[in-house]
């Protein structure tokens, strides 16, 4: 066990020796919740909304009270008919016009399920899913709220309809995107790098004929990774709710949990690629047009999944920070719990199975 | 050294790759506190029979034992008992020297006023205590490579194994690291080195040389150079390498 410590504190010493790797590790997490926070929080304050309230009962009456009150949006009129609505947007001042279906209150108590409309100006495309997100954590925030306080679960459905952009329908959330594109970076960038560059340098060779096990020096390489990637993953998510006030609904410990899962998926990612490549830069290279591409465009974190050519949604399957930022958002936004996650969980371990075992099998295989 | 004992002994080895044979058919013994040659032409199979020594790969037949232990089940305890260095220093350049050799004595396992005493004694030796806190890499190559050769015997291994340790090293720094070999082989460790300077192999107790997977020549450097009627071990490898 001393020797294994021995082995981890000259990884650390690799790390904190290094100013541009220091950088990377500290330096670019908060640079980038930073860029992302700014431009969510300066357009999401007081965005100018229309309501158009067909129904007129004490619940919609009451939803638009929380929304208003949230601070988000500023009521710039209230509706009577639909031929208002392109007029109004065209307007270019309300970015959103929320529709109350007729009989809501009455609707809610017959059949436990109304419906909201949410229509966004989506001619700017991100203000306008960040504005129906606010909208519809607002809604859900409501139900929650009245479900406590009654046996039936209540319903209440928001549709999202973004004019101008019909098919831009995905969420975004910036967060989700960030840790993954984050720990993903960090966990098997750096790794991949840094065990590629005991290979390049003829180190390997001398810890191989060391007494330290194949399995301790890869622990050892990765070890380092897991706690700095542990401390990158809470201070996104400590930034993300202290300075944009980014909500916590669901349960922490799950959300650490499944975070955790991430990190390994991602070192075992980072120790696959560091079995394919010799050197430090070919590693690099792998992981960014393997990791760090497809999680901008592929994961669902910029791009809208659905938007893609069927061809493309199918490889969107394959690339693992789609599963966490479905699974993060859940947590951090909808608050649901493992029950709802479960699937995209298992999908995470069976890739960390997956490539720790190809791993072990490349390694074995060079062994010989 | 007639009575010497034999810390490694190699009979019949043989290790194939596929259809192609890497050493065929090799059989020596190495004794204690020798200094043993390994020579040969690049690609005639020495660092293959090194890797087997080592206990990083397994042969494909033959017996071989390294410091009285079997390299087929007990390569924990040949690896304990080995130390090694290759061409490439084997150094972490971004640490300083004083934490390479606290990082080497610690995946071996010794106990940290072990390491402690082994630092204030090798840098002693080297002449380097004002560089204790110096990163290899502002460090001069002689320098490094002596410093590798410390870690590599840091342990007190009974066979160091030293792969082309001197490449791309001026001759008098050479010089200097052969008497460093001497110094540990008067210590009772084995020296099991190989080298492209032929020069080198004349300071070996005993040289081998291997011509395409076999070990074609075995002796003194002195009677080597008897059988082969020339007059440095230079000329003996070209015969053997033409043939």
């Amino acid at each position: 066990m001393n020797r294994f410590w021995a082995f981890v504190k000259k990884e650390f010493l690799h790390i904190f020796r290094d100013p541009r790797t220091i950088l990377i590790l500290f330096g670019m997490p908060i640079a980038q919740i930073m860029i992302f926070g700014y431009v969510v929080k300066n357009d999401i304050k007081n965005v100018k909304i229309a309501i158009y309230d067909k129904s007129k009962d004490n619940v919609t009456r009451e939803i638009t009270d929380k929304i208003l009150s949230s601070g988000y949006f500023l009521l710039s009129e209230k509706l009577d008919s639909n031929n208002e609505l392109e007029r109004i947007f065209q307007k270019g001042e309300v970015k959103e016009i929320i529709v109350f279906e007729p009989d809501f209150a009455k609707r809610l108590e017959n059949t436990n399920t109304a419906n909201i409309q949410l229509i966004a100006d989506a001619s700017d495309a991100n203000t306008a899913n960040l504005i129906v997100n606010y909208t519809q954590a607002i809604i859900y925030e409501y139900v929650k709220s009245i479900n406590e306080n009654n046996s039936l679960a209540v319903q209440i459905v928001p549709e999202a309809r973004m004019m101008y952009n019909e098919e831009m329908k995905s969420v975004y959330m910036f967060v989700p995107g960030t840790m993954a594109l984050i720990l993903l970076l960090i966990s098997a960038m750096m790794t991949s790098i840094s065990i590629a560059r005991e290979k390049e340098m003829g180190t390997m060779e001398i810890l191989l004929v060391s007494p330290l096990q194949p399995l301790q020096i890869i622990m050892g390489k990765v070890m380092p990774y897991i706690i700095l990637s542990l401390v990158n993953a809470i201070s996104i998510i400590l930034l993300g709710f202290f300075v944009f006030d980014v909500p916590i609904h669901g349960s922490i410990i799950l959300l650490m949990f499944e975070t955790m899962l991430f990190i390994f998926l991602a070192l075992s990612i980072g120790i696959f690629i560091s079995t394919v490549s010799k050197s430090q830069q070919t590693a690099m290279f792998i992981s960014i047009f393997s990791l760090m591409l497809p999680t901008m465009l592929l994961s669902g974190f910029i791009f809208p999944i659905k938007n893609m050519p069927l061809v493309l949604q199918w490889f969107c399957y394959i690339v693992p920070p789609k599963w966490f930022i479905i699974i993060i958002k859940d947590i951090m936004l909808k608050g649901t719990g493992l029950i709802y996650v479960w699937k995209e969980t298992l999908i995470l371990i069976g890739m960390i199975i997956f490539f720790i075992s190809l791993s072990v099998k490349k390694f074995k295989i060079r062994l010989e | 050294m007639d009575q010497a004992e034999n810390i490694i002994t190699v009979k019949n080895l043989v290790k194939k790759f596929g259809s192609f044979v890497a050493n065929d058919n090799l059989s020596f013994q190495v004794e204690k506190a020798e200094i043993f040659g390994f020579l040969g032409a690049n690609g005639a199979g020495k660092t293959t029979a090194i890797k087997i020594l080592c206990g990083l790969s397994a042969p494909t037949s033959g017996e071989i034992e390294v410091a009285s232990y079997d390299v087929y089940t007990q390569t924990d305890l040949i690896k304990q008992n080995i130390g090694y260095m290759s061409q490439k220093f084997s150094l972490y350049e971004d640490i300083t020297v004083k934490e390479n050799f606290r990082f080497y004595g610690g995946i071996y396992g010794l106990s940290k006023s072990r390491i402690n005493e082994r630092i204030t004694f090798f840098l002693k030796e080297l002449k380097l205590e004002s560089a204790k806190d110096e990163l290899i890499s502002s460090l001069p190559l002689g320098w490094k490579q002596k410093i590798a050769f410390s870690v590599a015997i840091m342990h007190d291994p009974k066979i160091v194994f030293l792969d082309e340790p001197t490449g791309g090293v001026d001759p008098v720094t050479r010089r200097q690291f052969w008497e460093m070999i001497y110094e540990a082989s008067h210590n009772g460790i084995t020296v099991f080195v190989t080298t492209h300077y032929m020069d080198e192999a004349e300071y070996c107790n005993r040289v081998s040389i291997m011509v395409d997977g076999r070990i074609d020549a075995l002796d003194t450097p002195e009677n080597l150079k008897k059988q082969f009627g020339v007059n440095s071990m230079n000329n003996v490898f070209l015969k053997l390498a033409r043939n």
